[in-house]
């Protein structure tokens, strides 16, 4: 199948299609993560993006079932080098082109993808379409990729999250089960999840911490949850721009009221700042990998965290009521915060990886700890 | 956290001369090591024997000792120095000892020096097996099972526990001996008892066996702040059972999931944190099984390792320079990322390409040798290549190899049942071309599951592999013009090179580059970044690939190309990258834009801050046309390198390029044995008598017009390749039936070989205006017939009239006029009583350059270059340059331990992988201080064993007298007992041998000989003592196999009973 991959600013790429055929569009960005690419594919966050994998082999483990993020490809299109190989992995139970076929995603590769993520990081990240046909036409890519309306200002969370409450008590799989998730049977905690847009291995990290988990929709009004008496409430992560969001922003503003603790996660890190009164502002090109440095401000100590945020709180708009916990490395950007004096805190990165390393993970201690402390935690 | 603020000067210890498994990658750490030190304002006193090394050049670090590095000889370095900390991790295994037997013996603690980078107990668990397993338990990680078993009955039970197959390791033998692997107790039972009987310990390890199992590396990085980052992981494509240093490795890991990544990844920082590395960088070896994904850690390294130097080079990450300062107390957020120079150093590279190592084997020069890859590493050097898919880096780095081969070149035709039996094997036991037979499989058919069950390798690889393969038979009689430019470009970017290409199309390489320059097929550029273009990189470090956007950028400053000397080998090795370096330095430092092209990634030259541009690339033509295309240098440098971009000049020189220095005909006029003849008969010199020959029947001829004995050798070869002496006719015959199949149609060149005669080597600089100065004349100690590579040499000469150095000084300075030579000369003579012959003249860079440089003071390739870009020696205020008040002896190192049933005589095939230099007021001194540098341990009483050859009878005298004089008692064989007797010496008598037991052998293996002297001429006597030298390299004895040796031994035991030991500062010896 022919390809072509055509930008807002008039860039063309023409390469080998692979996967769907057909039209997609969206916001193109790039992610510089050399393992995971079938938990970004099946991440939430990515919808409405058209997602490039700078590292050229993609692939090469095929689909493992236990390793996904979401229920399916969330993202529009993915971009590659080398068009991937036959997979090699003892857990892999489908290819990466019979995945993206199955779900009707397109994908490219053979361009120079080194050229386009440098266009990217000159001119920031920008509209474009991915055509994939036995006969593609440059001028109708073009078009598709200026006639996307972006996303700024766009609620995706009502595309992608769950529409109905939900019960989950699976924990992280061991290596020696083939990572297959297996039940907590003595849950000492309740968190109830807002879903935006979730990860699983969110739950799954709250799950090996003993944690019995509600997932409720994003439009949940917080007085139903309360009334669910939960011991905190994690707000997830998930796509799009979060000043779409005012129905979330408030009902964080009545649980953070309530004196739950309250974890906002990469969207929901970026809703808590709203909620205290800041503001997000879109970033040049975003943060899109597994290799970010993030330092904790309280212990000194670097953190690699798995990043994926096109939107960002902007440090300057910080209310006095919240302090800054974590910041990027690369670019001094805010990366965690925490009230003062509530039980509240955040982190823009993502600390269940997944794909990524897990150094962040110890802030699911840290909620939990919370949690500890203020709850009465009897009614897990 | 900022600096220590209690640490002003630091000892770094060096990893002494090259040997297989410790190479050049420690000088490219240590040199690293030390910049970033003296760049936080340490004094750095640096100990290193090595003479071939930046790092041990004078302006490197604040004190420099060439020294052996041992504890007794770095005690006394401390004790006159008294620095605040020692860095140990820099300098391989023999630093980490060194530090160790520091320790244990009190130094540090007389001293109050503290260990910096590795404590003495994380330096302990590392290394012993028991700590680690235990350690490795603790923290809840599995390592391959295995007990030891002492009897035959514990050894079964063990066997039935653990469960088939089992290795068995028997304890203490060299290179494994006696082990095996068993897949059944029939085996077993085998195996295991000729292992307890082979072991002096009578025990064995018997242990799980996980070859076949995947196999990865990661490096990992740790501050005292406990932050870690992994710099790189590393698949390797050979699995389990075949060193890493043996192994085709792959950079980043291509088969594992993020899960079973991060798995590996927390595994290795748990390593770091258990074993107590504090500060700077390890590497955590791993085995996964490919069934079910299980985890076995294999081992891990407390120090910079030569993986570390292949993660620096794969990512742009350089380990040991921020390893140095995290171990002053840094944390990594407090360091940049000197690539990006905007980001900080706590981050983990990511990468947009592939890279592939694969080793480099000198078994042509061991054919006794096992060529077989086993846990042992044997490799000499390495190639490294990066490309934007696996395809293109392996293909890339097949060609960088040197080793004849454009790519996947064909091993075997045929397909009778003998070839395809042969197939079967090399494919099943992995031996130095297994790749290249595992496409004569593919070629022959054979099914990916098949290769896949005979080989383990990874079916990811495999299939990529095949690709190639099918690829190149599809092009097999095609037309050049059929070949359109989209098929054409799509073979460019898997990586196959002009020349394969043209091979299969049965087309002359130029004509496949011009027709591909038709089609405006041309490579681009991209950088090494370590953030996969995340962030803008102004290091122009660079590698060619075939895609669109190009990112050389190209400077306008006036510039110089120097191309490297790609992978080590015996013969050209860290010697060659030391003159590129120096000439880079040089010349940088006099305003041009320096470009260095490379593709060795443990070297120096291939640091991205060594040069203003690097380009990691191969040395082929093809390669080197290209950058040079993109670059447009004013001149290019070739004779620095060795013979790599030697063999590249005449072609370079036809395409246009502009050389500089001596020109490629100048070079082409010493190196054919005719002009070079003609030359010297028109300056009047002296050459042994010789003759060209080019059939077997020819050479016979003139060989007996010549007479025996006789040097003869192919032309056109590097580290005496292929050269023997010859006593007899029947020798010739079977050496023409070798070195046809050596040599193809170059002619083989017949010397009279001078019995008796000394050898000398001069390195000499001339500049344009035909000013020539003799920089160094070494007398050898072995004498003429022993590769000068092989040969201890003295500078300035402890024996050689001054009549005849003048002589020679002179016959130096005519050559050169007469050659041409605008840059760096080397003369080799043989001096047989009063006759000076000329045996070969090279006018380019050689392998005596560093260790002439660091004797005299003088640096040869600064000023040679500087010669070759127009300035004169006088412009550069460089006189005649006397000999050195001091004596330097410079002493080769050998690699026979590793190559069981190989003969350590020597001979004019060079053998040696590296070098050591001792430095003293007196020969014996400095000779004494070589020794102890290549590793000898000078027995101050005991026995020595002598048996001489008749010829060498007369000369013996003397030197056995002193050793008697010294207080040695003497054994010998009856002949030469008895001749020892004549002459007055008091000498008993041992069997040889064939003469019945007990016979030398076993007193030696008794420990009852502590230095032996074995001289032999035919091959009867050879084949004879065999087993005395081997038994006396197993023992670690004190050996000599020519009688040169045996004198300059017996000088230097006079010096050691004399204590006539100083430890000396390279800055204080060269004052110029």
């Amino acid at each position: 199948m022919q390809a072509v991959l055509a930008l807002a600013d008039g860039s063309i790429y023409r390469g080998t299609g692979f996967g769907s055929s057909g039209l997609a569009i969206g916001e193109i960005c790039f992610n510089t993560a050399m393992t995971g690419y079938q938990e970004i594919l099946t991440d939430p966050s990515y919808r409405g993006q058209i997602v490039t994998l700078t590292y050229p082999h993609i692939g090469n483990t095929g689909i493992n079932p236990e390793d996904m993020e979401g229920s399916k490809i969330f993202c529009s299109a993915l971009v590659l080098r080398n068009l991937p190989r036959t997979p090699s992995n003892w857990r892999s139970s489908q290819t990466l082109p019979d995945f993206l076929t199955r779900q009707g995603i397109p994908a490219i590769a053979g361009i120079d993808t080194r050229a386009l993520t440098r266009r990217l990081r000159n001119g920031g990240a920008q509209n474009a379409a991915l055509l994939v046909g036995a006969e593609v036409n440059e001028s109708e890519a073009l078009a598709a990729a200026r006639g996307f309306p972006g996303l700024l200002g766009r609620d995706l969370v009502q595309d992608v999250a769950a529409q109905k409450t939900s019960e989950w008590l699976l924990a992280s799989g061991l290596p020696e089960q083939g990572y297959q998730a297996q039940p907590i049977s003595h849950p000492q905690y309740h968190v109830v999840v807002y879903d935006f847009g979730k990860k699983n291995n969110i739950l799954r990290l709250l799950a090996d911490r003993a944690c019995r988990v509600t997932l409720v929709p994003a439009k949940t009004p917080a007085a139903e949850v309360i009334a669910l008496r939960p011991d905190g409430v994690l707000f997830s992560n998930g796509p799009g721009d979060p000043d779409a969001l005012d129905y979330a922003q408030q009902a964080m503003r009545e649980i953070i009221a309530a004196q739950i603790p309250t974890f906002g996660l990469c969207l929901g890190h970026q809703l808590l700042g709203i909620a205290l009164g800041a503001k997000t502002i879109k970033m040049k090109f975003g943060h899109h990998g597994a290799n970010h440095p993030v330092k904790d401000l309280r212990s000194g100590r670097v953190l690699i965290t798995s990043q994926n945020h096109g939107f960002a709180v902007d440090t300057q708009s910080l209310p006095d009521s919240v302090r800054i916990t974590h910041t990027s490395l690369f670019d001094g950007s805010l990366q965690g915060m925490a009230h003062n004096n509530l039980p509240v805190f955040s982190f823009q990165g993502h600390p269940e990886a997944g794909p990524g390393p897990h150094d962040a993970s110890i802030i699911f201690d840290d909620f939990v700890a919370a949690m500890h402390q203020y709850g009465a935690h009897t009614h897990a | 956290m900022p600096k220590h603020q209690d640490i002003h000067s630091v000892l770094l210890i060096g990893a002494g001369p090259i040997v297989i498994g410790q190479a050049c990658e420690f000088d490219y750490s240590g040199v690293q090591a030390c910049k970033a030190l003296r760049e936080e304002g340490c004094r750095v006193i640096l100990v290193n024997s090595n003479p071939a090394t930046i790092m041990t050049d004078a302006q490197t670090a604040d004190a420099t000792y060439i020294e052996p590095v041992e504890w007794q000889t770095v005690a006394r370095i401390i004790e006159m120095e008294r620095p605040d900390a020692i860095l140990p991790t820099m300098g391989g295994q023999t630093a980490l000892n060194c530090a160790l037997d520091l320790h244990r013996e009190g130094i540090l603690e007389k001293f109050g020096v503290r260990l910096i980078g590795a404590s003495v107990e994380a330096i302990r668990e590392a290394e012993d097996r028991g700590l680690f397993k235990k350690a490795m338990q603790e923290i809840g990680l599995e390592v391959a099972r295995s007990a030891f078993g002492h009897d035959m009955d514990g050894a079964r039970q063990i066997a039935e526990d653990i469960g088939f197959p089992v290795i068995i390791r028997p304890s203490f033998t060299l290179g494994g001996t006696g082990g095996g692997i068993a897949y059944n107790r029939e085996e077993f039972e085998d195996i295991a008892s000729r292992g307890l009987e082979a072991s002096p310990t009578h025990e064995i390890l018997i242990e799980e066996s996980i070859i076949g199992w995947k196999e990865f590396e990661m490096e990992v990085v740790r501050d005292q702040a406990d932050n870690c980052i992994i710099v790189c992981s590393i698949e390797n494509m050979d699995p389990m059972g075949i060193h890493t240093g043996d192994s085709i490795t792959v950079a980043p890991a291509q088969t594992l999931t993020d899960r079973e990544y991060q798995r590996m990844r927390d595994a290795s920082i748990a390593v770091l944190r258990r074993i107590g590395v504090d500060t700077g960088g390890s590497n955590v070896q791993f085995a996964v099984n490919p069934v079910d994904g299980r985890l076995i850690v294999i081992e891990m390294n407390p120090r910079v390792s030569r993986s570390s130097a292949l993660a620096s080079k794969a990512t742009g990450f350089p380990i040991a320079k921020i390893a140095a300062k995290l171990a002053l107390g840094y944390t990594l957020d407090e360091l940049r990322n000197d690539i990006t120079q905007a980001t900080p150093a706590s981050f983990e590279p990511t990468i947009d390409y592939v890279v592939t190592k694969i080793p480099r084997f000198a078994f042509e020069k061991f054919p006794e040798a096992d060529a077989h890859l086993t846990t042992q590493m044997k490799s000499v050097g390495e190639v490294m290549a990066i490309g934007r898919s696996f395809q293109e880096s392996l293909q890339k780095a097949l060609r960088g190899l040197e080793t004849g081969v454009d790519g996947l070149d064909e091993k075997l035709l045929g397909n009778d049942p003998e070839t395809l039996q042969k197939l079967e094997q090399e494919l099943r036991i992995a031996g130095p071309d297994r790749l290249w037979y595992l496409a004569d499989a593919i070629r022959r058919g054979w099914d990916q599951d098949k290769i896949q069950q005979t080989t383990h390798i990874d079916p990811w690889f495999l299939e990529q592999i095949i690709e190639l393969v099918q690829q190149e038979e599809n092009l097999r009689g095609m037309p050049l013009a059929s070949l359109d430019a989209l098929h054409l470009r799509a073979l460019k970017a898997m990586g196959f090179s002009d020349r394969r290409l043209a091979r299969l199309l049965g087309c002359r390489e130029s004509q496949l580059r011009e027709q591909r320059h038709k089609l405006g097929i041309r490579p681009v550029y991209k950088r090494v970044d370590t953030c996969a273009a995340e962030f803008h990189s102004p290091t122009p470090y660079l590698y060619s690939t075939y895609e669109v956007e190009c990112e050389a950028e190209p400077g306008t400053k006036p510039k110089i190309m120097i191309l490297g000397g790609g992978p080590n080998r015996i013969g050209q090795g860290i010697e060659f990258d030391y003159c590129c370096v120096h000439a880079s330095m040089a010349l940088h430092a006099d305003g041009f834009e320096t470009i260095m092209v490379n593709c060795n990634p443990e070297t120096v030259s291939t640091d991205y801050d060594t040069s203003d541009r690097l380009y990691f690339e191969p040395l082929t033509l093809e390669d080197v046309l290209e950058i040079v295309a993109v670059e447009k240098p004013q001149g290019v440098i070739v004779q620095f390198g060795g013979q790599t971009p030697l063999k590249l000049a005449n072609d370079l020189e036809a395409a246009g390029v502009p050389i500089i220095g001596t020109t490629p005909d100048s070079i082409d006029l010493a190196e054919d044995r005719e002009r070079f003849q003609q030359l010297l008969q028109r300056l009047g010199l002296r050459q042994p008598e010789n003759a060209i020959a080019r059939s077997a029947p020819e050479a016979l001829s003139k060989a007996k017009e010549l007479g025996y004995p006789l040097v003869v050798r192919p032309s056109y070869v590097l580290g005496g390749r292929a050269m023997r002496i010859v006593y007899a006719e029947a020798d010739l015959q079977r050496y023409m039936e070798e070195a046809v199949r050596i040599s193809n149609d170059q002619p083989i060149l017949l010397d009279r070989f001078l019995n008796d005669a000394l050898e000398v080597d001069i390195d000499a600089v001339a500049d344009q205006d035909g000013q020539v100065i003799v920089a160094g004349i070494m007398e050898h100690i072995e004498q003429a017939g022993v590769h000068s590579g092989d040969s201890a040499c003295c500078l300035p000469p402890y024996s050689l009239p001054e009549n005849i150095q003048i002589e020679l000084r002179r016959q130096t300075v005519e050559l050169a006029l007469a050659l041409g030579v605008v840059g760096l000369m080397n003369c080799q003579f043989a001096v047989q009583e009063d006759r000076i012959y000329v045996l070969e003249v090279n006018p380019r860079a050689s392998r005596t350059v560093p260790f002439v440089s660091k004797a005299t003071g003088w640096q040869l390739a600064k000023i040679a270059s500087r010669c070759m870009t127009g300035q004169s020696l006088k412009t550069q205020g460089i006189p005649e340059i006397p000999n050195p008040p001091h004596f330097s002896v410079k002493e080769a190192v050998f690699p026979f331990i590793k190559f069981p049933g190989v003969d350590i005589l020597l001979g004019p095939e060079m053998k040696s992988t590296g070098e050591v230099m001792g430095i003293g007021a007196s020969f014996g001194e400095a000779f004494l201080k070589a020794q102890m540098g290549a590793g000898e341990h000078f027995p101050s009483s005991g026995t020595v064993f002598i048996s001489v050859r008749d010829a060498d009878k007369a000369k013996l005298t003397p030197a056995a007298r002193t050793l008697a004089h010294l207080g040695f008692q003497l054994i010998a064989t009856k002949g030469t007992a008895e001749y020892l007797r004549q002459q007055g010496l008091e000498v008993s008598t041992v069997n040889k041998v064939t003469e019945g037991r007990p016979h030398i052998v076993d007193a030696i293996k008794n420990g009852k000989v502590q230095i032996i002297i074995n001289t032999v001429d035919e091959r009867q006597s050879v084949r004879d003592s065999f087993s005395i030298r081997r038994a006396a390299l197993q023992m670690g004895l004190t050996y000599y196999t020519t009688l040169a040796g045996v004198i300059a031994g017996a000088e230097a035991i006079r010096a050691l009973m004399r204590e006539e030991r100083s430890v000396l500062r390279l800055q204080d010896l060269q004052q110029n």
